[in-house]
């Protein structure tokens, strides 16, 4: 017999396996084809996303232009829509958030991946992710009835004593308004910074550690100046995802920061934020350029949750790649 | 029928019970490889091997680890097929038939050729469904009763049958790793191969397991073509008609297990089974 | 000397981050105990049962919203989950690089959508159209909502089924298909549903993509075409009115809602638990 390549063809089998044949092959594209249908749905919805999003809020856009983004005013009798008020909320509510956020989450992420013994740490963890399903409105539910009143009674007027002379702290006090609204995000974040960070913080190699301890340093030092700065990236990723996660907060938000368009520079004020006003105006929008506006707001702050997560991913991916450069 | 005859092995150096009183006579070839050449991406894992496995025999695979005996065997039913990056070159004959030409069955390819893998992999599933998997799979019982009975036949066959006859249901994966072994034999059997293809069967069982799964291959023989990748020359020696030695994807040497393992025409080989390396 | 201090400095942030620790897995605690002390009185079979009561009347309850609550996560999931799992199965089993590719991406953008958004998208796509509210729109915008998640989830375990087993099926004559459907979505199964139970707590507690979708009802709502009540937008509704009986409601429908949620969450993850420690064991 002589060599030759598999390529080489041959006379077909019988008839009837070469049916039975294509039959079991087109089971397996038949079910290729479907899956593949419906992954394209999935980019279908996304492209489709963008497209509604950009096409309904035309009439804004070709309107204002980039004024939209730097005119503070926000009348809908006079049909005069300005973007700024909101993006100043969204911005101050978030920052604030993680201002009270991050350290409190980070360190409870590095107890709980570095200091804390494995069953403990499992438990908390438990709970603390349990936090993070906690829906919306709960918090909303929690901030207007518990930490509102709190901040007008207890809070806000011990700031403004001793801290009054900062511009952060002046002005009358409702209990409602960016602190508020700050605060409340800030609890509603502390999960995912835990979470995340805690994750990053293992991820560590365990070499770096008995290194820094074969050296004689305490539990503590060898976090703070091995384990921490290994896992800065990833830290930072998980700020960012907490960030994106405060950006789009909708109802928490609407239901303690006050709902008026103004801007101001003390946190006791009245605000309002991107989601809320889309949340609590869409349904009262009474032109087409109203709506039209709304929507706008609704894909800038979508532009800006991708931009945000895609920092956060980029962030994430990064720790992972310093060890093996290290 | 169980005449054991204590055989010397110098080689070896050690006496080895032999189960059959006669060296048994090749008959025809049922699967044949010709100038068989395997690649993963640039590495030649398999290179310019001829061979012949008899009906109803049983014939080994032997080499140190790396020589390419798995891969080997797992071009007889393409399985080769499911790894990325390999491409496979020169003849490969199952009855005659190419079994690399284009446009042949490879499903029907895998009922007649079946596979015992190293680590036993049942499926998580009860006994029973496991070893009626194929059979449902390719439509090959028409009837409850059928089934059952081919279910039975099986688990006879792999000499599981009084093991497990009453926990049928109970998920394979409870069963100890001899057991599981057995049970994916069975599953094999199930669909009435022609051949069966077993990559180390037993190099992941206790002595006592493997001492089982010998026996079975012995009455195996009988009905099947038995092709078996096993590191270990004395189980080889003990159960094969005909060896091959496989020494970096090359074929050393082919012959009748006696006649290789008493007198191997190749230094190498004799330099192998005496455990110079390997 | 300096020795001390730095021992001194362990053992203070030890406890420093403890604290914040501890805190934070209060803080769970916390808000049950408080939704029950608020609410817990007024879950009676009228509360699950009874419409609610026009402004200014008493009593009543939020059966609407609870059955509204049902039927949308019903049609969510006749949306999401097949195009989840199908989207995933593709990704694990079938897909090329360049378009696996997009299509992940695709699912990350669409995870990273606010959920206010989510609602606006719904709202230019359904109602405008339609010209009406309906539940149909809101279950269509948590729906879209549930495909990341169901997506990520059913790759994952997918791909967590080992190549023996399918080794095992396709050496004893099953095709691509049969291997897939027979061997390995079952043995991915479990923790695929846990992951999909996960997404439906997630989206049931979601307000802000019903506001200008479901809308809201005093009423029953029948069919899909009408709009209709749910439980977090009951919630939102009356806690921010101005009547105290509406207040208690919230917190009542609030408790509800909670432990809903925390209940299908404290399963599932539990039970993905136990699977992935018999994974890695």
């Amino acid at each position: 017999m002589s060599t030759h390549p598999i390529t080489q063809k041959r006379a077909p089998g019988p008839g009837r396996a070469r049916v039975f044949l294509r039959r079991l092959r087109e089971g397996d594209q038949v079910a290729h084809l479907v899956t593949f249908i419906f992954a394209s749905a999935i980019l279908l919805l996304s492209v489709l996303l963008f497209y509604e999003l950009y096409r309904n809020s035309h009439l804004s856009r070709e309107r204002y232009g980039w004024q939209f983004f730097y005119m503070s005013t926000w009348d809908p009798v006079f049909e005069n829509f300005g973007a700024l008020p909101f993006v100043y909320g969204t911005l101050v509510t978030s920052a604030l958030a993680l201002l009270l956020a991050v350290p409190g989450g980070v360190g409870a992420a590095i107890f709980l991946a570095e200091l804390a013994p494995r069953r403990v740490s499992d438990v908390m963890t438990f709970l603390i992710e349990l936090l993070a399903a906690v829906p919306s409105v709960v918090y909303g539910l929690l901030g207007i009835f518990i930490l509102v009143p709190l901040l007008r009674t207890q809070v806000q007027p011990l700031l403004k004593e001793h801290l009054g002379f900062l511009p952060f702290f002046q002005g009358p006090i409702y209990g409602v308004g960016l602190l508020a609204a700050g605060a409340l995000l800030a609890i509603m974040v502390v999960p995912f910074i835990i979470s995340i960070s805690r994750e990053v913080l293992l991820a560590v190699p365990q070499r770096q550690r008995e290194a820094a301890l074969a050296l004689g340093a305490t539990r503590w030092e060898m976090t703070m100046k091995v384990v921490l700065p290994y896992a800065k990236k990833g830290i930072f990723g998980s700020i960012f995802l907490a960030l994106a996660r405060a950006l789009g907060e909708t109802m928490a938000v609407t239901m303690v920061i006050g709902n008026t368009p103004q801007i101001n520079a003390s946190l006791f004020a009245p605000g309002y934020s991107v989601a809320a006003v889309i949340a609590n105006e869409f349904t009262e929008a009474t032109s087409d350029l109203y709506i039209s506006a709304l929507i706008e707001l609704g894909l800038v702050l979508f532009l800006l949750t991708i931009l945000v997560n895609a920092v956060a991913r980029l962030l994430i991916l990064a720790t992972g790649q310093g060890e093996a450069r290290a | 029928m169980n005449v054991t005859e204590a055989r010397e092995f110098p080689l070896l150096k050690m006496q080895i019970q032999v189960r059959e009183e006669k060296p048994a006579a090749a008959g025809e070839a049922t699967l044949v490889t010709e100038r068989l050449v395997v690649r993963y991406g640039q590495r030649v894992a398999v290179q310019d091997v001829s061979l012949q496995f008899y009906r109803k025999l049983i014939t080994a695979i032997i080499g140190p680890s790396g020589c390419g005996k798995s891969t080997l065997l797992r071009t007889l039913n393409r399985m080769n097929d499911t790894v990325a990056n390999t491409s496979t070159g020169g003849l490969v004959q199952l009855d005659g038939e190419d079994i690399y030409a284009p446009g042949y069955d490879v499903i029907r390819l895998r009922r007649r050729v079946g596979m015992v893998f190293q680590q036993p992999n049942p499926f998580p599933k009860s006994i029973y469904d496991n070893v009626a998997f194929g059979l449902r799979i390719n439509g090959l019982a028409r009837s409850r009763a059928e089934l059952q009975e081919r279910v039975e036949k099986a688990l006879r066959a792999a000499a599981l049958w009084d093991e497990v006859k009453d926990r049928l249901d109970r998920n394979a994966l409870q069963l100890s790793g001899g057991e599981q072994q057995r049970l994916c034999i069975a599953r094999a059997l199930a669909v009435q191969p022609e051949v069966l293809l077993m990559d180390e069967p037993a190099s992941a069982l206790d002595p006592v397991s493997t001492a089982k799964i010998e026996e079975l291959m012995f009455e195996l023989k009988k009905h099947y073509t038995i092709v078996i990748v096993t590191h270990n020359m004395q189980q080889a020696a003990r159960v094969s008609d005909y060896t091959a030695f496989l020494l970096n994807g090359v074929l050393v040497e082919f012959d009748a297990t006696s006649q290789l393992f008493t007198t191997p025409s190749d230094s190498r080989t004799e330099a192998y089974i005496t455990g110079r390396f390997g | 000397m300096r020795d001390s201090w730095r021992k001194f400095v362990n053992v203070t942030m030890l406890s420093v981050t403890g604290l914040c620790t501890l805190l934070a897995a209060s803080i769970l605690f916390f808000i049950l105990g408080y939704l029950a002390w608020k609410g817990g009185s007024l879950i009676s079979w009228d509360f699950l049962t009874k419409l609610p009561k026009p402004v200014g009347e008493t009593g009543g309850g939020m059966a609407n919203a609870i059955l509204g609550s049902a039927k949308l996560l019903l049609l969510a999931s006749l949306v999401g989950v097949p195009i989840g799992f199908l989207g995933g199965l593709y990704l694990a089993e079938f897909g090329g690089k360049t378009f696996s590719f997009m299509v992940r991406y695709a699912t990350d953008l669409l995870n990273g959508v606010p959920s206010i958004v989510m609602g606006v998208f719904a709202y230019t796509l359904i109602v405008l159209p339609m010209k009406h509210f309906s539940t149909f729109a809101g279950g269509i915008a948590l729906g879209v909502m549930m495909i990341p998640i169901a997506v990520r989830s059913s790759e994952e375990f997918l791909r967590t089924v080992p190549k023996s087993l399918r080794d095992a099926s396709l050496a004893l004559g099953a095709s691509k298909w049969k291997t897939i459907a027979f061997v390995v979505i079952p043995a991915a199964l479990p923790g695929i549903m846990t992951g999909i139970m996960l997404d439906l707590a997630r989206v049931a507690g979601e307000t802000a993509p019903l506001l200008f979708t479901a809308f809201g009802n005093q009423f029953w709502s029948p069919g899909w075409m009408q709009p209709t009540a749910s439980l977090p937008q009951m919630i939102f509704r009356y806690a921010i009115s101005a009547y105290d009986d509406w207040h208690q409601q919230a917190w009542a429908a609030g408790l509800v809602l909670l432990m809903l949620v925390l209940a299908t969450n404290i399963v599932a993850r539990w039970v993905l638990r136990k699977r992935m420690r018999l994974m890695r064991a």
